[in-house]
This record gives C-alpha cells, structure tokens and sequence, in this order.
C-alpha cells in the first residue's frame, strides 16, 4: 500500500462521514413522511362546518382534484399560510380546495373564516380528531393533494407558502386528466 | 398541550453552582451526585408514564399489560423522543385513547400496531422492522465494527512482528551501550 493512498483513504472516508451529516443538516426530522401517499384516501364521513346537516366524505373527492387542509383556528401556521389558500383558491379554477377543521370548536373556526375569508369550499368539522387519526395527521397544517380518483398524490407538511404550489404541488399531479403523476411525500 | 409543528422545547433545568470559594471542593459530590441521578433516572420516566395511564381500565388484566407494553413501544409524532404512554402532548392522547379502543374491541397486539403503521409510518415503532430500506441502520454498525476489528487486527499483527524482529549486530550493539550507561549511577538523578 502507497503512502499516498494510507494518507487518501481517511481523507475520503471523512469526506463521506461529512457528506452524509450536511445532507443530514437539510432534513427536518419533524416532517416524517406518510405511507398514505399513493394510497386512496382513507375513509372518512363527517358533518360540515357550520352546517351539520351536511356530511363531508370521500364522495366529494372523486371527479376532482383536491387540496385536502388540514387547519385550526389555535394553529398561528395555518392562519399565516391562510393569505396562500385564498391565493390558490382565486387562482386555480381546476382544484377545489376542501378543508378538515382539526380539534379546534365550531366558534372558533367560524370566528377564524368570518375575519380572514374562507378558502374552502366546504370544510369537515372533526373536533375530536376522528378522521385525522385515519388521514395520519400528527400537526397542522397539512396539506394532501388528492387527484379526481381519490388518490393522494402528495402530502405537505407545514404551511403552504408563496412558491409551495408551484415547486411542491403541481408537479405531482396532471391537470388535465386530473391524475396524479408521481407520489411524494 | 395543543398539538403543533413547533413543540416548545423542554427546558433543561439550571444547575445550582456552588459558590465561588468552595467551588473545588465541592466539584466532586456534584458531579457524584449527578451521575447517580442518571441512574434513577429510568424509575422516574416510568412513574411519569403510569400517571396517565390511570385512566384506562381493562377488565382483563392482561390487556391492561399489553397497553402499557404498547404505549411504552409506540413513538409519540408530536414530542419525538417520548413514547406514547410518556409524551402528555394533545395527539398522544388521542392516540392512546385509539390504542384503547382497539384492543378493547379485541384486536391483536399486531392488528394495534399494523393500524398506526398504516397511518403514521414505522415512525411510530421504537424498534424498526427489518426490511431492505432498514439494512443499513441494522447492520451498518456491524460493518463498521467488523472493518474496525480487521484494521485493529492487522495493525496489532504488524506491531508484534516489528517486535518480534532480531535485532542487528549493530543494534545489539547499541542496546549493550544503553543498558551499561543506565547501570551506572549519576548525581543528577538522585
């Protein structure tokens, strides 16, 4: 064995070991990635904010794409990327955004729509985190992305920011056959 | 607690120092001291886990075993490094209370934690399953011990062989040349 190469197997050992803590140093390990995605959404059947009369449920997934919200009125994130949904909402005419109001009371959420605008066509009103524990959700915000057979195509965890759907969103689902072209998490 | 992205962080609590005069002497038993603590540590993790679990009641004992044996293997999403049975966030809560209803429903160990893996990903087991994208955290530490063991090896080898060696006429030499200049006695070393 050389005595360059005693001196260069160290050295590319350490630069591997310092490779791997700087990638590392870019993951967040809050944001722990959902075995749902690629999945159908999991079954769910709750009563709509503000009009119990009105049951919210996998039906009104199916022959549209869909941003599935996850939000509550105490969430400070949800009200901070609330300004981007009502974006969304003016801007994409071929999503529909749903929301799951999540263990949050029907004052408060109600209170939260009235004084920010609501960009939810309708939103599922799950105080006691029935559906949630089903969709895998751990925090808001988060975001699902569901294509018009009910198939969640990705699912952004935390808020969703100016920029958020064009480079995580949209390139996983194809607008014009309202499917999803690529699962990610 | 409300469940949030940003769980606030647990303070560490703030080490009384000694004071400045008896600093030295007092270094040891605080450290003692501190060391000890660790080691009653896991008796208080445990009786901080019972609190909340007082609250679920089984009829059958033994289910009231596997919930315990449960929530102390089920990872809390929300407090990372808490289990179940120990994290006092908003979500563990609900998630114990799904764990109860399940097995009080009469599924399986298995059925319990097939159902949150199927939800939250084998995030939630403390002990991860052994499947391809898991073989480098099973058995990476093996190949780095078993790589450490054979460079260790070679390295001894070569040590004793290097002692091993004759030593040269001239060496020999040299080495009688020492030991006669240590022998004799010197003033300075004294």
């Amino acid at each position: 064995m050389g005595k360059t190469l005693k001196f260069l197997i160290p050295l590319a050992l350490f630069a591997g070991l310092v490779a791997l803590l700087f990638f590392g140093l870019g993951t967040d390990p809050r944001k722990v990635p959902s075995p749902l995605v690629g999945k159908l959404a999991p079954e769910f059947s709750l009563p709509a904010l503000g009009d119990p009369t009105r049951t919210v449920s996998n039906a009104d997934l199916l022959g549209q794409v869909s941003l599935v919200n996850v939000w509550a009125s105490w969430c400070y994130s949800c009200r901070a990327e609330h300004a981007q949904l009502l974006r969304l909402a003016r801007e994409l005419k071929e999503v529909q955004i749903l929301g799951l109001n999540w263990k949050d009371t029907e004052a408060d959420a109600q209170q939260m729509l009235r004084a920010s605008g609501n960009p939810y066509q309708v939103s599922a009103f799950d105080p006691d985190n029935r559906a949630g524990i089903h969709w895998g959700v751990y925090g808001a915000p988060e975001t699902f992305l569901v294509d018009s057979e009910g198939r969640i195509c990705y699912k952004k965890i935390g808020p969703v920011e100016p920029g958020t759907w064009e480079s995580e969103l949209a390139p996983t689902i194809d607008l014009t056959t309202r499917k999803c072209k690529e699962y990610r998490s | 607690m409300m469940p949030s992205l940003l769980a606030p962080r647990r303070q560490a609590p703030s080490n009384p120092g000694p004071g400045r005069g008896s600093r030295r002497r007092l270094a040891f038993p605080l450290v003692a001291g501190f060391l000890t603590g660790f080691l009653f540590l896991p008796l208080f993790t445990l009786t901080a886990g019972a609190y909340t679990l007082e609250e679920f009641q089984f009829s059958d004992p033994a289910k009231t075993e596997e919930f315990r044996r449960l929530t102390e293997e089920l990872r809390c999403l929300v407090c990372q490094n808490e289990s179940l049975a120990g994290s006092q966030a908003d979500l563990a809560q609900d998630l114990r209370e799904e764990v109860y209803r399940l097995l009080q429903s009469g599924k399986s160990r298995q059925e319990v934690i097939d159902f949150l893996v199927e939800r939250y990903g084998d995030f939630v087991l403390y002990d991860p399953p052994l499947k391809p994208s898991t073989y480098p955290l099973w058995f990476g530490p093996l190949l780095l011990a078993g790589v450490g063991g054979i460079f260790l090896f070679l390295t001894l080898r070569k040590k004793r062989a290097a002692r091993e060696r004759e030593l040269s006429a001239e060496e020999q030499q040299r080495l009688r040349a020492l030991l006669a200049d240590a022998s004799t006695p010197t003033k300075d070393k004294a």
